[in-house]
Formats: C-alpha cells, sequence, structure tokens
C-alpha cells in the first residue's frame, strides 16, 4: 500500500494545497468522506456489510459455525479476523497469501473488536467446556481509495450488528448442567459499536480519513479506535515517520469527536 | 487482557506481584556485541523477558524486487522460540510477528540514515528466547542497541518500554500476569532526542486522563532505558578500544 510511487507535481500539489489547509477533494482537515452502509447483502453468511467510505469499497461477511474452545476460556465464543487486499480491488495488491499489509489490517480491526467487549463471548456458549460459536469476519477490498482501516473496522462492525448466531439452523441447544435449552436464531450479542478514526501525518499536518493520494505521500499513520463512552480501546501506529505527543493529543481528541459522529451515521 | 483471574494485581499499598511499584520497571540488562558472525549485535533482559538480536548489512538487498534505488530498507523477523512461552510455541512466523516485525522495522525506519545505502537491506533479527510480557518492547530496544553496534548511522538509538493498567491502577512495564489479566497495554517507543513518537499500539479500555498519565511514565522510563543502552554502547566500545591498545603493545 505504502510503496506506491505517486508522482512529484502531485506530491507537490497536494502539499501546497495543505500548506493553505485544503484537500485536493475540498474536505477540511478533520472531515470523513461519505459512507453508504448496505447490510445483509450475502445470504449465505450470518451477517455482511458493504460500506464504501468516498471511493473506497469494501466488503465484510460474518460466518458463524460450531467448534471446539480454547483451554482457557471453556465457555466463550471465539473472534477470528481476516482480511485480504485482492487485486481485483488495486493494481498494487497482488495475489498470494495475506501481505504484511493485509495482517496488520486484520488485527487492528480485530484488535478493536475484541477489546472493546463489542461481542459478548459468554453467550456463544453452546455447551462449556465442548461446544461454542466461533466467529469469523472475513474482509475483502474491492476499491481502494485510501484508509482501508476505516473502512474495515465499519464493514466488520456493520456486519456483526446485523449477524445472527444460528442455533436453529445447526440445530443446537444451549446446555447448562442438566437445563438443556432449546434455542431459536438470534441476533448477534452486541454491546458496543467501537469506530476506528484513522490519521495520516503529511508534512506537519495530520488529515483524518485519508484517500490514496494523501496515503501515499503521508509519513506516519494513526488508528484510533473508541466505544460508545468515548474512551479508548484500541490504538495502532504505522508507518516510517514518527508523531509528536502534541499530533497524538490531537487524534485522540478527534478520534472521539469523529467516532462520535459515525456512530449516528450507522446507527 | 481478556482473562480473569482472583490474583491481587496491586494490592492497596500500591505494590505489585513482583514487589514493585505501579512506576517502577523491571532490572534491565544490556550487553552489545554478543555474536561473532553477525554485523551488530546485542542481548537484552527486562525481567523474564530475554532477547538476542542480530544486525546484518547494509548488504545486498534479496528479494531484489523490494530494493528501493533511492534508498536502503529494514527488513526484520521478529521470532518467538519454540520454548519460549508455556506451551511451546509452534515454529514459524503467525500473524502476530509479521505484524510486530513490520512495526519494528518501521520504528527503526524513521532513526537509521537509509538513504545512504541505496538498493541496500538492513536486516535485523529478533529471537525471542523467553518470553514473559513486553517482547516487542525488548525486542525494538535489543535492535537498536544492535544497529548501533553494527555502526549504521543513525539519528538516535531507540528505547522502547510499555505502561498499561490493571486492577484499575496505571502501571509501567507490566509483566505477564499483569498483561494476560490487566485492562490495558500500550507498547510505546521514542526517539529520545526529539520525543517524537516511533511506536504506539494500545488495546484495552482507558480514558483520556489514564492514557495520559500512562504516557507520562513511559516516556520517563523509555529515556532511563535509553542510558541504558546508551551505557552498554559504551562498555562495548571501551572493550574494543582495549583489545586494540593490548595488540598494540
Amino acid at each position: 500500500m505504502s510503496n506506491y510511487v505517486i508522482s512529484q507535481i502531485k506530491r507537490d500539489h497536494l502539499m501546497n494545497l495543505l500548506a493553505e489547509g485544503r484537500r485536493e477533494d475540498g474536505r477540511q482537515l478533520d472531515e470523513i468522506r461519505k459512507i453508504t452502509v448496505e447490510t445483509g447483502i450475502i445470504e449465505s453468511a450470518e451477517g455482511s456489510a458493504r460500506i464504501r467510505l468516498g471511493n473506497t469499497d469494501v466488503i465484510a461477511g460474518v460466518k458463524v459455525i460450531p467448534g471446539a474452545p480454547y483451554m482457557d476460556a471453556p465457555g466463550d465464543g471465539v473472534l477470528t479476523t481476516g482480511a485480504e487486499l485482492i487485486p481485483l480491488a488495486h493494481e498494487s495488491f497482488e495475489p498470494g497469501p495475506p501481505s504484511e499489509e493485509a495482517i496488520e489490517l486484520a488485527r487492528v480491526v480485530d484488535r478493536g473488536i475484541r477489546e472493546s467487549g463489542m461481542i459478548d463471548v459468554k453467550q456463544l456458549c453452546i455447551k462449556e467446556g465442548e461446544e461454542i460459536w466461533m466467529v469469523f469476519i472475513d474482509i475483502y477490498a474491492l476499491d481502494y481509495d485510501g484508509n482501508l482501516f476505516d473502512a474495515s473496522n465499519l464493514a466488520a462492525v456493520c456486519a456483526l450488528k446485523t449477524a445472527i448466531v444460528p442455533w436453529k439452523q445447526y440445530g443446537k441447544s444451549k446446555v447448562e448442567g442438566d437445563k438443556v435449552t432449546e434455542m431459536d436464531d438470534v441476533p448477534m450479542p452486541v454491546t458496543c459499536l467501537p469506530i476506528s478514526v484513522t490519521e495520516c501525518k503529511i508534512g506537519n499536518d495530520l488529515i483524518v480519513d485519508p484517500n490514496f493520494d494523501e496515503e501515499a505521500i503521508s509519513t506516519a499513520r494513526l488508528t484510533i479506535t473508541t466505544d460508545n463512552n468515548g474512551n479508548f480501546r484500541a490504538m495502532q501506529k504505522g508507518g516510517k515517520g514518527s508523531i509528536t505527543r502534541g499530533d497524538l493529543s490531537l487524534c485522540l481528541d478527534r478520534a472521539v469527536e469523529i467516532g462520535k459522529q459515525i456512530r449516528e451515521i450507522i446507527g | 487482557m481478556s482473562g480473569h483471574t482472583d490474583m491481587v494485581l496491586v494490592n492497596d499499598e500500591g505494590i505489585r506481584i513482583d514487589g514493585r511499584r505501579v512506576d517502577e520497571k523491571r532490572p534491565i540488562r544490556i550487553e552489545a556485541g554478543v555474536l561473532k558472525n553477525a554485523d551488530g549485535s546485542c542481548y537484552l533482559e527486562i525481567g523474564k523477558n530475554k532477547v538476542l538480536c542480530a544486525v546484518y548489512g547494509p548488504r545486498e538487498c534479496r528479494p531484489r524486487h523490494l530494493q528501493d534505488p533511492t534508498k536502503a530498507i529494514i527488513q526484520c523477523k521478529y521470532n518467538m522460540q519454540a520454548y519460549s512461552v508455556n506451551d511451546r510455541k509452534r515454529p514459524g512466523t503467525d500473524r502476530r510477528s509479521v505484524e510486530i516485525s513490520k512495526l519494528i522495522a518501521e520504528a527503526l525506519s524513521s532513526v537509521v540514515q537509509l538513504e545512504l545505502y541505496p538498493r541496500a537491506s538492513i536486516d535485523v533479527y529478533v529471537e525471542i528466547l523467553q518470553a514473559n510480557a513486553g517482547t516487542r518492547c525488548a525486542g525494538l530496544t535489543a535492535a537498536s542497541v544492535a544497529l548501533a553496534d553494527a555502526g549504521i548511522p543513525m539519528r538516535d538509538v531507540v528505547p522502547a518500554i510499555a505502561c498499561g493498567k490493571a486492577d484499575g491502577n496505571v502501571l509501567l512495564d507490566l509483566n505477564k500476569e499483569e498483561d494476560n489479566y490487566g485492562q490495558a497495554d500500550v507498547p510505546l517507543a521514542i526517539v529520545p532526542s526529539t520525543d517524537e513518537i516511533v511506536l504506539l499500539q494500545m488495546d484495552g479500555n482507558m480514558t483520556r486522563e489514564e492514557f495520559e498519565h500512562g504516557l507520562d511514565m513511559a516516556f520517563k522510563a523509555a529515556h532511563e532505558v535509553n542510558e541504558i543502552q546508551k551505557d552498554a554502547l559504551r562498555r562495548r566500545y571501551t572493550e574494543i578500544s582495549k583489545k586494540e591498545g593490548d595488540s598494540d603493545e
């Protein structure tokens, strides 16, 4: 993603605009692109969402399958997040096993969902120590115009928010000691909406929701995930440049503010 | 972060299970130049973590398609050895180690003067011999010393340390139990001469106040770690000059 060559003329143009506090698409430095959300688009998945963040287009699907619990958490459901940057989405994406960019992307999205406790994994227990629900979140980029982190976070959150746990479909009953409860398919137990806000550093400026060109000329990236209370749940700095403590402070303020805006959009 | 325990991680007097205060880091030992073949190397212990790092290069970049005609690239491999944790770690790269390798390489790229070596690669190998929470910070701290030991021009030597939260207390440098059963972990690496942040991650649950408080502790501790790094390098070079002095006589 970050190694793409961008022309000097384009770079100068973007830098000159930024020097006047402007961006090529007319946005404010702290303004996100338009978000559109479609959910329930894949019938074979237990939950799905397609997010457009400007021209960045990402799809996430949730599969929920019975499986064995981890030994150290015998009564907890299991979450797994994967991401693929498929060649369909951009000329810089290559076929093959997940790149380090794709792995980082999946892990940052995973961290936000996991650490915020978005999914109440206790409710994903079928029989303690024997069987639980495994929730697989798989994210595919379809069109890449920057900021896959936030687009993927949104797609995953929206897919989970609308997902079901297919008790009935798999003929599973909840077993608690001697008590066996027949179950209907139920909505995914969602407790909050973790929202990530990603900023890029270009020169001395920090811009929210960078597009492809902005990302390509940036030196550092910072993703901050907040929960409904505005507490911080996950962060990740990326890129070969550095940020100052002042930069960080600005990003923290913006992540809370913009997280709130986005939560209102996706409801 | 997700685990639960009845263990008291921080007692009423503010003392942690390993006897440390909340703002106290674990004992650190750093030695530079511990391997023969590598161009630079470092052994580091922080608490029960044991880390070995080797630097090779600048040398021809392989695979060739990764070459940058304008500057060198840093390639890092962070690897946990099979016996480094309680359960055996299955050898080979997993997603966690890919991510950590990427972050360490990026953090180092911001201080190494890469433009001096077009097309070259500087290869950094971080091996975790024993893990007890905080291995990415330990690995990056060791890698900076190994790069300096290799004589590679750098703007500064990067120290890394984590802060976090356990039993509702903001803590410096979490140990294994605090990492497993605590509420937050924030690894941080800085450029000491400018206080720029070159590595930052966070997971868990922190308010703005807790986070800022943790960062204050981590910044202060990072400067202390940097002194230990510099001391290790000084000892290494006194040793070299002493040896050379002996052979002159």
